[in-house]
């Protein structure tokens, strides 16, 4: 009989407060691909932190290869043969590839002609990197090809992934899993932590689905359907969005002409002559790949880098382009940037100095230049409740939040201020399902209040999901949008690999159609 | 011909500049793990009254020495045990650091004002220590100021050649990814802030026993801001911390002797002007914004929670 490559058994830890982990019992075999599944929360990561070493578990036991080991640090789990890719990769900006590699190896295999090896094996694998680049002018797949070659070279039988593809484009994905699939074919066993069901079901032979800290079910994602496994992962039916039908759009509420900004940033992407509108009730979806104009656009529209032109933005008549983000706000725009910690959300100050910050304005929660507290606490106590926030309270800082949570409160933050027009990046990255299925439908049902909404994402099913059209950018161009019932996602793969331009008669599609 | 006073003037700047030279040497290492110690001023001087303490009650320069670099790495200890073990506040505590080596090296030194000490022995070998200008200059120095250009080069060296180098760049770079990694972050911190430590002890310990061979109170006088801001300004390279400090010590060294001629300037204008030159030059070489901040350490003066 082959011995399970590790084997976890009645994994239990407790943190102040939380059941981090009750109980859990996880088995891999050699060359297995296995899931390890879950909302945010759930219990993955702190799983994972006991196999590589990171912390020690209250009770139980790991077996490795048949016997019983103490995996008291990341060098003996290294030792074992556990490599690991973070999902915040343990890297260092300020340092080559080739210096990132040899800082998280062991000595032994640093010294020598590092960088060869590096070389020979990012072309085994199909993961070209230059040793010699600062990592600060990678891009993100780039970066996570740094820390899968760290890992490939300490010839590990057990490679831990933890999100290996939040921050991926789809032919990186394909790429990704194509190495992933030949190492299984060497004998690698591969635990993949990932909550993209979709993802799950092409590449993993079996599945381990966690919540709150316990195993719920095990399966094999071959036999179920995302929507069968999202289930099993929230213990609840999941509610896909409900959409009200498609009427006839609004008047213009937010429209950009001829916007070009060249980007302050070297390694940024310049936007080229933008013009959309969005109509009053509608959700206009912008896809794209990371990296192509969408932080960018986000910046001009949000006036966070206000550009030459009044007229380029126009906000319900208010011509805003020199502006910066409070005059937009004041004319009636909202919106929730990429990052929920430190651009979203201030993390060290409360929820309720949080909601100040941006709706001192239109909540008029000043008084004289001094801050209404109770106000702006009953303003966050009200985003806390209608957008069913976990948290103690609206004293507990920004950071106290998980992802899903702290996303849910900006948005409610933004919206619950009644905003004509709002601009959202990646409104979904990094939350949980439950939370981002709540994040659509709040932005559904406030273009059914007759506002404009602007949804840019790398997420293509969210787009589908969401947008009644959808434009593409591709290095700093977007498409003329298109209604969703007349494109396919092949059509919109393409205009994001820049391949084709649409046909001049897609051009005129708008609606109706 | 070559001007009489150049020689002496030359080996005025060198003696005036050694100690920066260690203080900021120390200092970038123990920057670069990420440690902000503002204690700089602290440790010197407390390095400058145990070396001269020794110095006069032992008659040994090399045991007054040892004792300088002892006397920065003990209050280093103290530094780290409060800011890495108990995760106290970086720059509090370096504050507190300096005010405590004040007082106790004033304390300390006491019943030693008014003693002199006989100066550290000179290198001096048959012959070329006597050619003209090159001879004093390069092979007639004391031996604090050899070991203060060596450790230039061994602190760069160290930091981008050695594996424990990488690592000391890393944690202070990226604290989290570094522990992710499994590299002991406090261990690594604490080593660079007690060599950071000795290193301004060494500096306070070539006032006391070269510079002006005895002891006053508060007698470095700035110096430990000084290699602070040398720090920065250098943009934690050591090579033009060497640079910025013998920049600095040339131009205190000039105003003094233009005020020796009776220039018709304000002495407090020219007493300015080494710190306003200095930091006129640094900025000027180090004004790409976007290499400065990569040269910074990302992690510089956060405290490391390993459980986060």
């Amino acid at each position: 009989m082959i011995e399970p490559r590790l084997e976890l058994t009645g994994i239990t830890k407790q943190y102040p407060g939380v059941l981090a982990n009750n109980n859990v019992n996880l088995k891999i075999m050699p060359g297995e691909i296995h899931a390890l599944l879950g909302e945010n929360g759930a219990g993955k990561s702190t799983l994972v932190k006991f196999i590589y070493g990171v912390q020690k578990a209250d009770s139980g036991q790991i077996r490795w290869e048949g016997k019983h080991q103490e995996v008291s640090s990341p060098n003996v789990a290294r030792k074992l043969g556990i490599g690991m890719v973070f999902q915040h990769f343990s890297l260092f900006d300020a340092m080559t590839v080739e210096e990132n590699i040899s800082v998280g190896i062991v000595p032994e295999l640093a010294k020598g002609d590092l960088a060869n090896r590096i070389t020979e094996i990012s072309r085994q694998y199909g993961l070209p990197l230059d040793p010699q680049r600062y990592v600060h002018t990678l891009s993100v797949g780039e970066r996570q090809r740094i820390e899968v070659v760290r890992c490939l070279l300490q010839s590990p039988r057990l490679l831990i992934m933890d999100e290996p593809t939040s921050v991926l484009t789809p032919q990186e994905v394909r790429e990704l899993f194509k190495t992933l699939r030949s190492l299984s074919e060497e004998g690698v066993s591969i635990l993949y932590i990932s909550h993209k069901l979709q993802e799950i079901i092409d590449l993993c032979h079996n599945a381990t689905i966690m919540r709150m800290g316990e195993v719920v079910a095990t399966c094999k994602p071959e036999n179920e359907t995302p929507r069968s496994m999202a289930e099993m992962m929230m213990g609840a039916n999941l509610i896909a969005p409900e959409r009200p039908d498609r009427r006839m759009p609004g008047p213009v509420r937010l429209t950009v002409n001829s916007l070009s900004v060249v980007s302050s940033n070297q390694h940024g992407v310049d936007l080229k002559d933008i013009n959309f509108d969005v109509h009053a009730g509608e959700v206009l979806g912008v896809a794209g790949i990371a990296g192509n104009g969408q932080r960018e656009l986000m910046d001009a529209l949000s006036g966070e880098v206000p550009v030459d032109a009044e007229e380029c933005v126009i906000i319900d008549d208010h011509k805003v382009g020199r502006s910066g983000p409070t005059d937009r706000r004041n004319a009636g725009m909202g919106f929730v940037p990429e990052e929920r910690l430190g651009h979203g959300a201030v993390p060290e100050m409360s929820l309720w100095e949080n909601a100040f910050l941006s709706g001192a304005q239109s909540m008029s929660l000043l008084d004289k230049g001094f801050i209404r507290t109770r106000e702006s606490a009953d303003y966050a106590s009200n985003i806390v409740r209608e957008f069913n926030v976990k948290t103690p309270g609206v004293e507990n800082a920004a950071n106290s939040l998980s992802g899903g949570n702290l996303q849910k409160f900006i948005f409610g933050r933004e919206i619950l201020q009644g905003p004509g027009v709002i601009v959202v990046l990646q409104p979904t990255w990094g939350v949980d399902a439950g939370s981002a299925a709540a994040i659509r439908q709040a932005l559904i049902d406030l273009a059914g209040t007759g506002a404009a909404v602007l949804v840019i994402s790398q997420d293509l099913e969210e787009l589908f999901e969401v947008s009644d059209r959808i434009a593409v950018i591709c290095e700093g161009v977007v498409s003329s949008p298109r209604a969703v019932s007349d494109i396919t996602v092949d059509e919109i793969g393409l205009l994001m690999a820049g391949i084709s331009e649409p046909s001049s008669s897609a051009r005129e599609a708008t609606y109706g159609h | 011909m070559i001007p009489d006073w150049l020689t002496p003037a030359i080996m005025t700047i060198i003696t005036a500049s050694t100690p920066l030279v260690f203080a900021a040497v120390g200092e970038i290492m123990v920057e670069k793990s990420g440690v902000l110690n503002l204690g700089v001023e602290g440790m010197m001087i407390m390095g400058a009254v145990a070396a001269f303490a020794i110095g006069v009650t032992t008659g040994s320069a090399t045991l007054a020495i040892l004792f300088g670099a002892l006397a920065g790495l003990v209050l280093a200890l103290i530094f780290g045990l409060l800011t890495l073990n108990l995760r106290a506040n970086q720059v509090a505590t370096g504050l507190a650091l300096t005010l405590f080596g004040l007082g106790l090296s004033a304390l300390i030194g006491h019943s030693f004002v008014g003693e002199t000490f006989s100066g550290l022995p000179k290198l001096d070998i048959p012959f070329i220590s006597k050619l003209p200008i090159i001879g004093p200059l390069v092979f007639g120095q004391d031996v604090l100021v050899y070991m203060s250009v060596a450790s230039v080069f061994f602190a760069g060296w160290f930091l981008n050649k050695t594996r424990w180098g990488l690592v000391l760049r890393a944690v202070g770079e990226n604290h989290d990814a570094a522990h992710a990694i499994g590299h002991p972050v406090n261990f690594v911190r604490m080593m660079a802030v007690l060599f950071g430590g000795s290193m301004a002890g060494l500096g306070g310990a070539y006032l006391s026993l070269a510079y002006t061979p005895l002891w006053v109170e508060n007698m470095t006088a700035g110096r430990g801001w000084i290699a602070l801001a040398l720090v920065v300004f250098a943009s934690w390279r050591p090579g033009r911390a060497i640079f910025g400090a013998y920049l600095f010590g040339g131009i205190t060294i000039l105003q003094l002797h233009v005020q020796g001629f009776g220039v018709a300037i304000a002495p407090q204008l020219m007493s300015m002007l080494p710190y306003l030159a200095t930091i006129v030059v640094l900025v000027l070489i180090s004004h790409d914004v976007n290499r400065f901040k990569l040269s910074a350490p990302a992690c510089l003066g956060k405290t490391f929670h390993p459980s986060q």
